[in-house]
């Protein structure tokens, strides 16, 4: 997921040191705190051991990788994120999944790049990759938080008021919309109750989907339209893959969907290109680093 | 700054870990499935025993038949209609020769009692001892049956649970049985999947716990609502209610589930009884669907108190099929083996091996008597010994297969099996995750259409080496079915010393693996007669000693999922040929010792008068 703290500066809003203070935190805050209540509330952790074995790898990892690759410590915001998505997402009896898809999500940050931007989301590679060549023993969070719906209706109104902030609430909304429509198509042609269809959004994956990794501002192409195009697209390439069966489809759509549009805008801004963005560097501390 | 040079090589060096760690997930991943099922190096190994598929050659051809429930499930009927094969062993005649009874579900379906001739044969008694036709729409349908001497006359009565009106059945010295359980007060309606007898008072006489899955309110065949699903796939809790009866002596039970404290409404699907604590006392262990398990701690007989999250046991919320105890270690603890759903690609939950962090010392026994806690702490070690993996498992029993001294396990397992080609998993998968809004209601379930949801799965049998480590030998010793199991049930059908495997199949044929254990290896079988304590001794701890090593067993009545061993209890002893001594503690609390009893026989042994 990473949606990384830098770049979640709405621009032109603040100072950008005085809202990448505050945004910094803002996702990594969101992200635990639905993990605690979460955990509290259903206990839905197997073993805490396996989330902190993810976070500490994705942190461990963060930090050696970018010290080594850009002579700096990278703030560890970005990887927190990645880690403890990792713990809350993958499911497996083992604990080795919980290190290597975290190592994975990270590394992935540092290879593949094209023109100094990383294509995938770290944790969407990570565990796309970890449910695709290891379907036997990792699968992914696919049940229900309980049955309350206060706890959801917070999560869904926190991630809003979150992603509305840093100035992506366009990218969720498109995306929902997009996944509504079309489970109605999917309905029609399968013969599957609407109901049925459109349920998989009602599910803690969904909303750890829709908040912080279809957002992500580091694997998203920059305009406003192209943004909302994306997230069209990747719930119609969902729809495409849900229609052939596959349970995991919005992690695929995504890993399809990503780095084509962030290859094609590369390459339309080629001449031209800067490996960061002005508007998305607010420091020297974090520039170098591929949060 | 650093250098382009070094930046070329640091990610140089990235791309190497990437590519190891992409190796890895999968390297990690297919020794994950080998261990779990026999790999081809396992072919060459010999591990002391062959399991030979022998049911139709010693008379028995069952098959399971699965009941047709309203019209409104229609498109989900596979799943809701898919258990109710079981088996249940017990001597009821008393001949010296184990027996055993099935279930079917079919309405207007006979269950079957199969009498054991000795010779290797069995004949079909159920008819002509009032025992078969128990399945129709109005009364329900066959889920299960458990035997236990309710009346402490010498003679296994049978209950059965449907869902449905569970029903007691009076064993009339082997002759005829004898329909009792109105006249008992046995709950009119209840959709159990699981029932076991205890003496939770230690009173002498055997109670019974009835686990209902399906809500009572709920006729399968009338249904007022289509709103009877779990409202969750892991956090339900509008299940059936649970019944503790306490048998007052005189054939009559009395309700005493809420004076205890058992409220539970969970999917239960399996109960094992045992002495979890050391406290002399059975706790009662749950294995729920759609949630987490839960432990009753049996505090005196007086109360239960549900310590499934202090001991751990019951803070993750699974699919649990199955619930089984067994001395894995020989070290005198006793695990407990609950089973759940692992299909590749869609859901890894892995079964679960409870084993308590330590045996019970005396003061925490003391302490436990008297505790809204647990005093003991289990930890999940089914993944770190080899025995996570079994498929959507079902049915599991404890036992030495092959007379080497350590428990093994034999575990079935497949839900649906119906179109080979065809997987119903993606729509079980997104129905699964919808709010209770959603999966609550049957009309919201996608059409099943024939298809298969994890079916035609190859069995497990796991091999304890009694270092820590299970071996899958299943293929290799000859069992090679991929029915629908269900039940198992393990038994010494031919006085033979070793233990024959009996499988009941949902929609399936009953299988009967006859057990070869090649010579050389030692066993001894304990019968025991309680005379202060319940007459078939059920809940008497024993502990065998020999060649410095130490194994524990418990009577019980049901374990497994709708599964009752033979309640005889086998120990294998490897090439040991003598026995150091056996100490039995009795549900009364009165402790025996025997002293270097004779291997290689069956002993029968009476509960001694005084303390």
């Amino acid at each position: 997921m990473a949606a990384d703290a830098q770049t979640l500066t709405p621009p032109g809003r603040m100072s950008a040191s005085r809202l990448t203070l505050d945004s910094r935190y803002l996702p990594p805050l969101l992200i635990t705190s639905i993990l605690l209540s979460a955990h509290l509330s259903f206990g839905i952790l197997e073993a805490w051991q396996k989330t902190a074995v993810a976070i500490v790898t994705a942190i461990g990892a963060e930090l050696v990788m970018g010290r080594v690759t850009y002579g700096t410590w990278p703030h560890p915001a970005s990887a927190y994120i990645s880690g403890i998505s990792a713990g809350i997402l993958v499911r497996s009896p083992f604990l080795w999944p919980y290190f290597l898809t975290s190592l994975i999500s990270i590394t992935s940050k540092y290879v593949l790049r094209v023109k100094g931007r990383h294509l995938w989301n770290p944790t969407n590679f990570g565990v796309s990759a970890a449910v695709f060549l290891a379907p036997a023993t990792i699968t992914v969070l696919s049940i229900q938080w309980g049955n309350v719906v206060a706890p959801m209706a917070i999560i869904w109104i926190l991630g809003s008021v979150i992603v509305w902030r840093v100035g992506r609430a366009h990218i969720s909304a498109t995306y929902v919309v997009s996944f509504v429509l079309l489970s109605f198509v999917r309905s029609a042609i399968t013969g599957t109750p609407w109901l049925a269809a459109v349920a998989p959004i009602t599910g803690p994956m969904y909303q750890l989907f829709i908040f912080f990794m279809v957002t992500d501002p580091k694997t998203t192409v920059r305009s406003r339209k192209g943004q909302c195009l994306v997230a069209f697209l990747v719930a119609c390439v969902e729809m495409l893959l849900r229609l052939a069966e596959v349970l995991y489809a919005p992690f695929y759509a995504l890993f399809i969907v990503g780095p084509i549009a962030m290859l094609v805008e590369i390459y339309r801004e080629a001449p031209g290109l800067r490996p960061q963005a002005p508007a998305l560097s607010v420091s020297a501390e974090t520039r170098a680093p591929p949060d | 700054m650093v250098s382009p040079f070094r930046q070329r090589v640091a990610w140089f060096v990235w791309t190497l870990v990437l590519v190891a760690s992409l190796g890895a997930v999968r390297v990690l991943n297919q020794r994950a499935i080998a261990r779990s099922q026999d790999d081809e190096g396992g072919r060459d190994r010999r591990f002391g025993f062959r399991l030979t598929e022998s049911a139709k050659r010693r008379g028995v051809e069952f098959v399971h038949e699965g009941s047709t429930f309203d019209a409104r499930l229609a498109h989900i009927m596979p799943q809701v209609a898919s258990m109710g094969a079981a088996v249940a062993v017990a001597d009821f005649d008393r001949d010296g020769w184990q027996d055993f009874y099935v279930t079917n579900s079919r309405e207007g379906s006979f269950n079957r009692l199969y009498r054991n001739r000795g010779d290797g044969t069995f004949v079909d008694v159920a008819s002509q001892l009032g025992v078969a036709d128990v399945n129709q729409a109005d009364a329900g349908v066959s889920m299960g049956a458990v035997w236990g001497d309710y009346d402490n006359d010498g003679w296994d009565d049978l209950l059965l649970y449907r869902y449905g009106r569970p029903e007691l059945f009076h064993n009339e010295e082997g002759h005829r049985f004898v329909a009792v359980g109105e006249r008992a007060g046995l709950p009119r309606w209840l959709n159990a999947n699981s029932a076991t007898w205890l003496d939770y008072d230690r009173d002498g006489r055997l109670d019974l716990f009835l686990a209902g899955y399906w809500p009572d309110s709920v006729n399968l065949w009338k249904l007022e609502t289509t709103r009877i699903m779990p409202e969750s796939f892991e956090y339900a809790t509008n299940g059936g209610r649970k019944y503790l009866l306490h048998n007052r002596g005189d054939g009559t039970f009395e309700d005493k589930t809420q004076a205890l404290g058992l409220t539970s409404h969970r999917w239960t699907l399996a109960v094992v009884a045992a002495d979890l604590f050391g406290t002399g006392y059975p706790d009662l262990f749950l294995s729920n669907d759609y949630g987490v398990s839960e432990l009753f701690a049996n505090r005196g007989g007086t109360a239960f108190v549900d310590v499934a999250l202090s001991s751990g046991v019951g803070r993750t919320p699974k699919s649990g099929m199955n619930a089984a105890v067994g001395d894995v270690f020989n070290d005198g603890r006793l695990a407990i083996y609950k089973t759940n759903i692992s299909e590749p690609g869609v859901l890894v939950q892995g079964n679960d091996l409870w084993v308590p962090k330590a045996a019970a010392s005396r003061s925490s026994t003391l302490k436990a008597q008297h505790s809204n806690t647990a005093t003991t702490e289990y930890e999940n070690l089914a993944s770190s010994m080899g025995i996570d993996l079994g498929g959507w498992s079902w049915g599991a029993q404890f036992g030495d297969l092959n007379n080497d001294g350590t428990q093994d396990i034999y575990l079935t397992n497949g839900y649906v099996s119906a179109g080979e080609r065809s997987s119903y998993w993606y729509d079980f998968a997104v129905i699964a995750v919808g709010h209770s809004q959603i999966i609550g209601d049957a009309v919201n379930w996608p059409d099943m259409k024939g298809r298969s949801l994890s079916g035609y799965q190859r069995k497990r049998v796991w091999l304890n080496d009694g270092l820590g480590r299970f071996t899958e030998v299943a293929q290799v010793v000859g069992v090679r079915d991929t029915y629908d199991g269900r039940a198992v049930a393990l038994a010494d059908l031919g006085n033979r010393g070793v233990l024959d495997v009996i499988v009941a199949n949902q929609r399936g044929p009953l299988l009967i693996y006859e057990n070869s254990v090649e010579p050389g290896r030692h066993w001894i079988q304990l019968e025991l007669e309680g005379q202060a304590s319940n007459r078939m001794a059920i809940g008497a701890r024993v502990e065998m000693h020999w060649n410095g090593h130490m194994q524990a067993q418990e009577v019980a009545a049901a374990t497994g999922f709708s599964a009752q061993n033979q309640r005889r209890l086998h120990f294998g002893l490897g090439d040991a040929s003598t026995v150091d001594r056996v100490i039995i503690r009795w549900p009364s609390g009165r402790q025996q010792t025997i002293d270097h009893p004779h291997v290689d026989q069956l002993h029968h042994v009476k509960e001694p008068d005084g303390r």
